[in-house]
């Protein structure tokens, strides 16, 4: 295991190391999904890769959004806007555990002197109709990553089973650098011409988001763009497998899903709001995964999902 | 003897589950074994967080030879008869016995199961207990099929006597059993062989493993206590964190932390859920202070700094935790004391409770005037009920609960004493959702009562008005758990609310749209009686009546589990149902506590005999003649002696029956009628009912009559068995 890397200077460092360790490890380095997600885990690349037979190794930066949480840039840890770093790797390797504590190690976190715990999490997404058995990982009992082998995504067992892990960037970037406030942690070096702080970059964002997230937002406007994605999305999967103007099969998985995407998003707008009560959110949450397990019936009929033609 | 010794080693298994699976590991194995023929002295099982072991010691080296005798044909049956047995034995003719019996010559065989080495067996029975484990929850992993908690990483199964040690051959899933484990995961990375058992213990120490989950929790409970009391402090104990924390680490370290001074105003309820919940830490009290002052967390490793980063991360993971309290705290102390909590009633009002049940503040309307209206029976002053109600729920919208959820109640009180509440009104904020569970403290202030009461009727009346009823094993919305709290609370407090027409009060402002499917779905009985109750035709009856009496009857038989609970068989309550104002549910419980315990009695016993015998007579008679007899005893047609003198004890037994019952004194009641036992038993004794002589004949009848009718105003007799 290596351990004492040097300390990286800056949050940037963070996600720079951990884009290299991983890509060190064989896996894809993709970009960010271009959509309002609420964790990494919505990217098509881990909901939908973790479906159907083809191996797959993929890590990525997930701006995620979650409206509940804004605290006007004011709270410490706590933002509506924040980043992820995913890694999905199918069929899970037999040294996932050793692979993730590189990483840890990548970032300068000295196992000799800190305390890395595997605690029982089960992990679930009822919005994505998943679930999968793991832990979160403490280090010095601050939870650090959430680690998972899906058992199953939109009603589907996984086979073979994916190994997912889920970093929260802030977090774990402001234990590295020894930072209280996440506003004040450097985002690049604190020696360039320019320094930038992480408020420098994105207090404004959390100010005015949480200002519309909590009391402009409008209601009305977010319901029934709710009842639009959810209905286009009925509606593009109900379309023929076989494009009658190429002739061609294609199954449109993923443009459906964008749509449960942004149907699970506005719910949590509306959940911000606070026009959802405790009884309702579950019908909501109905809705959503019932989208979702549509577009895993989808997405397993296409190639990249495994589907292949039958004889 | 050979010793064995089994590691399955894995990634980290959940610490809720390991004192079970090492419990199961034993005896899955060890019966395996048995019924296999392998005997052995002891056996012991551990875990970790990264393995379970057994140790099974004095186990036989093979399995004993059996034999077994076979009759087979008789030595003189066709050839064919003889083969037949040859092959379901599998010997050869020579290898058959030929025995005289009294029908002839026959023939027996002699089969030997040979005894089978213990390697053998082990590899067949852990195999089998691998495969079929009964953890609670288990997982897939990589491209493989087998299942265990997390990842199965590695089999160590050996057999050792004084000439060594040898590895049992065995796999599964391609993991091969072998003589080889790992220690500590950072403290001592890489595998190791082991020869035995000792040799395993003594090794995992060196390497950092503590193997006894109960050698660790000890450990981690001196250690606690002295750092503690070494700082003149005391540990808060908590045995199911201790074990849930023995479980976390294969080397236990404690070490003690300040809670910072900003943090210790905060209420004790919230430091020790954000503590203990979240951080499984242990709460370290200042007895002079009488406050938490200090947390205790337990490390799975030394370091070269004795733990200060370590100690120093976790310092900061609370603080950041507390200060997001604390600044929960003191936002929601504002909004109490200067807006008396008014910004989260109107949060309230866009809160849907359940769609079809309206907004959480409708609720709370509907709460709080029912709260008034039960008030007085609480002997609660009814402004003060419904003042309580209407902010009961009031901290459901406040920041803290929003963040540890577990403390609504508890906050909600904290908020109303600021808010300027009276205590009473504001413990009512915390108490109204007692009693939960059976262990659960039932709640005796009165406005507590009131708001409990109407809280619990509320939800129940609604989800019966919407025709959302429990069924089976689902009630999704803990109805049950509701009336029996409604139950609890009445009979706690010795109430005597008028159930019905509370009930109906509840029931009034709940919506009535799905009601004739409520009422259709409400049981035959209620339906019945709703049409009678209402004196109009049987076909038509009140709807909400129906239903109403439809939940009467579920709290009836949600008190016949709890009373049964209690030891009451179900035909005394039955007895007592079956009397008038059976919704006032104390009467209820006081009638069927007497009755339990008069029949537990020899006059209690005897006299239900001698009542059954009465009522068998009448009832043939009263058929058999067409008429009813119940009127007109007189004891100038008595005979015998045994019959005056029944005359002389139902009349003395009346007199003192009818004032006990005026004052519900069921005690004295059945005791009064305890002595009707030896009169009656008499009567039957001495005197034929059915003679010649009609008047006396019917005289017999009214008074066996008279018999039924004390006995029947005491309890319905009629439903109690045996």
């Amino acid at each position: 295991m290596q351990t004492g890397a040097s300390r990286p200077k800056s949050f940037q460092e963070v996600i720079l190391r951990l884009q290299t360790y991983w890509a060190g490890q064989g896996c894809a380095v993709l970009q960010p999904y271009d959509m309002e997600v609420g964790a990494g885990t919505f990217h098509p690349a881990t909901t939908l890769r973790a479906l159907g037979s083809n191996p797959w190794a993929a890590a990525y930066v997930q701006p995620s959004r979650r409206p509940t949480d804004g605290r006007y840039g004011e709270n410490p840890n706590r933002l509506q806007h924040y980043y992820q770093y995913q890694v999905l790797i199918k069929p899970s390797p037999p040294d996932f555990q050793q692979l993730y504590l590189g990483s840890l190690a990548a970032i300068g976190i000295d196992f000799d002197y800190h305390d890395i715990r595997f605690v029982e999490d089960d992990w679930e997404s009822p919005t994505l109709g998943a679930w999968g058995l793991g832990w979160e990982v403490w280090c010095d009992g601050m939870e650090v990553s959430q680690f998972t082998y899906f058992q199953q995504v939109g009603g589907h067992d996984c086979k073979p089973v994916s190994g997912e892990l889920t970093y929260g960037l802030e977090r774990l970037a402001m234990y590295v650098l020894g930072i209280d406030h996440v506003m004040e942690m450097p985002f690049n070096d604190p020696s360039s011409p320019i320094p930038l702080s992480y408020g420098d970059v994105f207090k404004q964002t959390e100010e005015e988001y949480s200002r519309w997230n909590f009391d402009v937002a409008e209601t009305e406007m977010l319901l029934r763009h709710f009842e639009d994605a959810e209905a286009e999305c009925e509606r593009i999967l109900s379309h023929e497998h076989e494009d009658p103007k190429t002739g061609r099969r294609i199954v449109m998985a993923h443009p459906a899903y964008d749509q449960c995407i942004k149907a699970s998003h506005l719910f949590n707008l509306l959940d911000a709001r606070g026009v959802i009560s405790v009884t309702e959110r579950q019908a909501y949450i109905g809705r959503v995964r019932a989208l979702a397990k549509r577009c895993a019936d989808a997405f397993v009929q296409t190639s990249a999902g495994g589907w292949t033609q039958a004889a | 003897m050979p010793d064995l010794l089994i590691e399955l080693f894995s990634e980290e298994i959940p610490a809720r589950m390991q004192a079970k699976a090492a419990a199961d590991l034993k005896k899955r194995v060890t019966d395996g074994l048995v019924e296999a023929g392998l005997t052995y002295a002891s056996a012991g099982a551990f875990s970790t967080p990264r393995r379970l072991a057994l140790a099974v010691e004095g186990l036989l080296a093979e399995s004993p030879t059996v034999r077994e005798e076979r009759k087979g044909p008789r030595a003189d049956a066709p050839e064919k008869a003889v083969a037949g047995f040859l092959r379901a034995t599998g010997l050869t003719r020579d290898q058959l016995e030929v025995r005289a019996e009294k029908k002839g010559e026959v023939f027996f065989a002699t089969i030997e199961k040979p005894g089978r080495p213990a390697a053998e067996i082990v590899a067949e029975v852990l195999e089998a207990t691998i495969r079929n484990f009964p953890w609670p929850k288990s997982m897939r992993w990589g491209s493989g099929t087998l299942r265990w908690v997390r990842p199965l990483h590695s089999i160590l199964c050996i057999l050792s006597d004084e000439g060594g040690a040898s590895v049992v051959p065995m796999s599964v899933d391609g993991i091969e059993a072998g003589n080889t484990t790992e220690g500590h995961r950072f403290m001592a990375p890489g595998r190791f062989e082991v020869s035995g058992f000792e040799d395993y213990l003594e090794k995992l120490r060196k390497r950092h493993v503590i193997l006894s989950p109960e050698e660790r929790a000890e450990h981690i409970l001196s250690d606690a206590r002295n750092a503690a009391f070494a700082s003149g402090l005391e540990l808060v104990e908590d045995k199911g964190l201790l074990s849930e924390v023995a479980g976390l680490v294969e080397w236990p370290v404690t070490l003690m932390g300040e809670i910072g001074e900003d943090f210790l105003n905060l209420p004790p309820e919230v430091l020790q859920t954000s503590m203990k919940e979240h951080q499984k830490f242990f709460s370290v009290k200042d007895p002079k202070r009488g406050q938490i002052t200090r947390f205790v967390t337990v490390a799975n490793r030394e370091t070269p700094d004795h733990g200060a980063t370590i100690l120093a991360g976790n310092q900061k993971v609370l603080s950041a935790r507390l200060s997001d309290a604390k600044f929960f705290w003191e936002n929601d102390l504002r909004v109490a004391k200067d807006q008396r909590m008014q910004p989260w009633i109107d949060t309230l009002k866009n809160v849907t409770f359940h769609a079809q049940l309206g907004t959480q503040a409708e609720r709370i309307d509907r709460i709080a005037a029912l709260a008034r209206e039960i008030a007085p029976v609480v002997g609660a002053e009814p402004d003060s009920a419904e003042r309580a109600a209407r902010i009961a729920k009031a901290d459901l919208a406040s920041e803290m609960v929003y963040e540890f959820p577990e403390l609504q109640g508890i906050m909600g009180r904290y908020y109303a004493e600021a808010a300027g509440y009276t205590a009473d009104e504001a413990a009512a904020a915390q108490e109204h959702y007692a009693p939960l569970g059976p262990s659960d403290d039932v709640p005796s202030a009165p406005v507590s009562v009131a708001v409990a009461l109407a809280d619990k009727l509320d939800t129940l009346t609604g989800f019966w008005a919407i025709d959302e009823k429990p069924t089976g094993s689902k009630d999704p919305f803990a109805l049950r758990r509701a009336a029996l709290g409604v139950i609890r609370l009445v009979l706690a407090n010795q109430l005597r609310p008028n159930l019905k027409h509370v009930l109906l009060k509840a029931f009034a402002p709940q919506p009535a749209d799905k009601l004739a499917d409520a009422a259709k779905s409400a049981d035959g009985e209620a339906k019945l009686l709703a049409s009678t109750e209402m004196g109009e035709s049987s076909f038509a009856y009140d709807e909400k009546e129906a239903v109403v009496l439809d939940l009467l009857s579920f709290f009836h038989d949600r008190l016949k589990v709890h009373l049964r609970d209690e030891g009451i068989r179900h035909d005394v309550i039955d007895a007592c149902l079956a009397m008038p104002q059976s919704d006032d549910l104390t009467l209820l419980v006081k009638r069927a506590e007497a009755l339990s315990d008069f029949l537990k009695t020899d006059d209690g016993e005897n006299l239900l005999q001698g009542f059954k015998r009465a009522n068998n007579i009448l009832a043939q008679a009263e058929e058999k003649d067409g008429v009813e007899y119940s009127f007109g005893a007189d004891v100038k047609f008595a005979e015998t002696h045994e019959e005056k003198a029944l005359f002389a004890a139902l009349d003395a037994a009346e007199k003192r029956i009818e004032p006990a019952m005026k004052d519900e004194d069921f005690v004295a009641a059945m005791s009064a009628m305890a002595h009707l036992r030896q009169p009656i038993d008499a009567f039957f004794e001495a005197v034929q009912i059915n003679t010649d002589n009609q008047i006396v004949r019917r005289n017999r009848l009214n008074l066996l009559s008279r018999i039924r009718t004390i006995c029947l105003s005491v309890a319905d007799l009629t439903r109690i068995e045996g």
